[in-house]
């Protein structure tokens, strides 16, 4: 099953500071993209460079910033590889952010 | 061979008996073999049906335990044949595989995984709290949606989305049907518990449904069974046992009577010998149910409220609150502490907690209060704590018991 990890800050619970049972995030993309679990990641520009985009009426609104009711914003995104839920929480959990923020995990849709 | 026919009676005994040596067993293997919830269900209750048509005509066979697990893996092939999809297929080829290696008795550790593999899954952290309890109850349990409604006070439509949601999260999301790797069990071992703790005490505190504690009591069972090794099982077990045992006694004329003033030659001393066997059981480390278990223990064997041991509760409250600093572990230490030595000691142990966020509101810390400023002699600030209380109380039952202690009180 593939996974979107998006990696976020998590303005609702205080961070761990100690960052226990994480790894550094480099030492997390290596382990993860050496045993072929992350198929591509990147880190993104802050919520004040994000641009959302929308057409209605076949008309193209641009609005700067990202969509307003979220209060955590993304960080980075990560596609996973993963025989199930339980190993990507395993992986997720290992991710500093994890610490540091929150982690979500959205399965991708299932077109077989 | 000539047989009389069986009577109803002794079919249905027969195939209640076959049912619960069976039908979780059966159920846990199907959907590791087709991942088809719902046709695992379908052809235990399918089975059952057919046993109840057959058995009064050709009489209950000699294994009804084994002729309801061929009749439901019959049918599930039938079926999957029927479908004649390619995952159909699939799950029909893994299904004759698993018959093939299992014609002979197999070893209990195989057929036993299975079922934990389901216990697991149902409980996943990943599912809502209302999810996981629906799906204990209806899958690993057998109770009929229309029960588990009735049991959790929702509509039966409601409770088969819930079920159906549940079910669609697991196939989403991909959560597994597996045993959760070592590192993640003992969190997951504490989730399962929370579960099936979950179902006793919906059943038990404010609406005494005797029928659902007993089903929590069969999962806490079964949790013993599949995890010989866990302590915290058998804690939980030996904590509902003890709990339960007290059913008779604490409900007169439909009025909740508290531990206190409970007649204690009601209590099941079965229950409570069965519990404090498994509490007594060496353990590695004790967890919170085993502490629990060990503190209704002291109740359970006392004669009364006077001859209880109150500084051995104390200690063991002490001991929860360390592994588990909650409030409510506090307010009962405070009660605890008053019987020990005596209400102002209470009393002031009461005013520690009273600046705790989480106990605004909660009716039993001015009923707490209450009752140990009347054992003071303090009855007019009693009597305005249990009026506090009883404006607080949650359940209609819990406001009639502080209302009866209030007017004992000023009468």
């Amino acid at each position: 099953m593939k996974y979107l990890m998006f990696v976020c800050t998590d303005p609702t619970t205080p961070s761990d500071e100690t960052g226990e049972g994480t790894l550094g995030v480099e030492e997390w993309v290596d382990k993860y993209d050496g045993s072929g679990k992350r198929l591509i990641g990147q880190r993104t520009r802050p919520a004040e460079d994000a641009t959302s985009v929308r057409r209605r009426k076949g008309e193209v609104l641009v609005t700067d910033g990202p969509y307003a009711e979220s209060r955590d914003w993304i960080a980075g995104f990560d596609v996973l590889e993963c025989a199930d839920l339980d190993e990507a929480i395993s992986i997720a959990a290992e991710h500093p952010m994890a610490a540091g923020g929150r982690i979500e995990l959205r399965p991708f849709w299932d077109d077989e | 061979m000539n047989r009389a026919r069986p009577s109803r009676e002794d079919v249905s005994r027969a195939l209640a008996g076959a049912l619960a040596e069976q039908r979780l067993r059966i159920v846990a293997s199907l959907i590791r073999t087709t991942h088809d919830w719902d046709l695992a269900e379908d052809v235990v209750a399918d089975a059952a049906e057919r046993a109840l048509r057959r058995w009064p005509e050709d009489g209950v066979p000699s294994n009804p335990a084994a002729w309801l697990t061929t009749t439901a893996r019959r049918r599930a092939v039938d079926l999957l044949r029927r479908a004649d999809t390619e995952r159909a297929k699939l799950a029909e080829v893994a299904l004759m595989d698993d018959l093939a290696s299992t014609e002979q008795p197999t070893p209990a550790g195989a057929v036993s995984d299975d079922r934990l593999r389901l216990v697991f899954t149902c409980c996943h952290p990943a599912l809502p709290l209302e999810g996981r309890v629906a799906l204990t109850c209806k899958v690993v349990a057998g109770l009929s949606t229309e029960a588990v409604a009735r049991a959790f006070l929702v509509s039966e439509a409601t409770m088969s989305q819930r079920l159906l949601r549940a079910k669609q999260k697991i196939a989403h999301a991909g959560i597994g049907y597996t045993v959760p790797t070592a590192d993640m069990l003992p969190g997951r071992v504490d989730g399962v518990l929370a579960v099936v703790y979950l179902v006793f005490t919906t059943g038990w505190a404010a609406r005494a449904d005797d029928a659902l504690a007993e089903e929590a009591i069969r999962l806490g069972r079964l949790l013993v069974e599949l995890m010989p090794d866990a302590d915290e099982p058998r804690g939980l077990l030996a904590l509902m046992l003890l709990q339960h045992a007290r059913r008779a006694a604490r409900l007169v004329d439909g009025e909740l009577v508290t531990l206190e003033h409970q007649d204690r030659s009601r209590w099941d001393v079965a229950g409570i010998e069965e519990a404090r066997a498994l509490a007594a059981l060496p353990g590695g480390g004790r967890g919170p149910y085993r502490l629990q278990a060990e503190l209704a223990a002291v109740h359970a064997t006392a004669p009364d409220a006077a001859q209880t041991d109150w500084p051995a509760i104390v200690r063991l409250y002490d001991e929860l609150l360390l592994l588990h600093p909650s409030p409510v572990v506090g307010l009962n230490r405070a009660i605890a502490v008053a019987m020990a030595d005596g209400p102002h000691a209470g009393l002031a142990a009461l005013d520690a907690l009273a600046e705790d966020r989480a106990l605004r509101g909660f009716h039993l810390l001015p009923a707490a209060r209450g009752d140990l400023l009347a054992r003071a002699g303090r009855t007019t600030e009693a009597l305005t704590e249990l009026r506090e209380a009883a404006r607080l109380a949650p359940t209609e039952r819990e406001r009639r018991q502080l209302e009866r202690r209030r007017a004992e009180l000023s009468g």
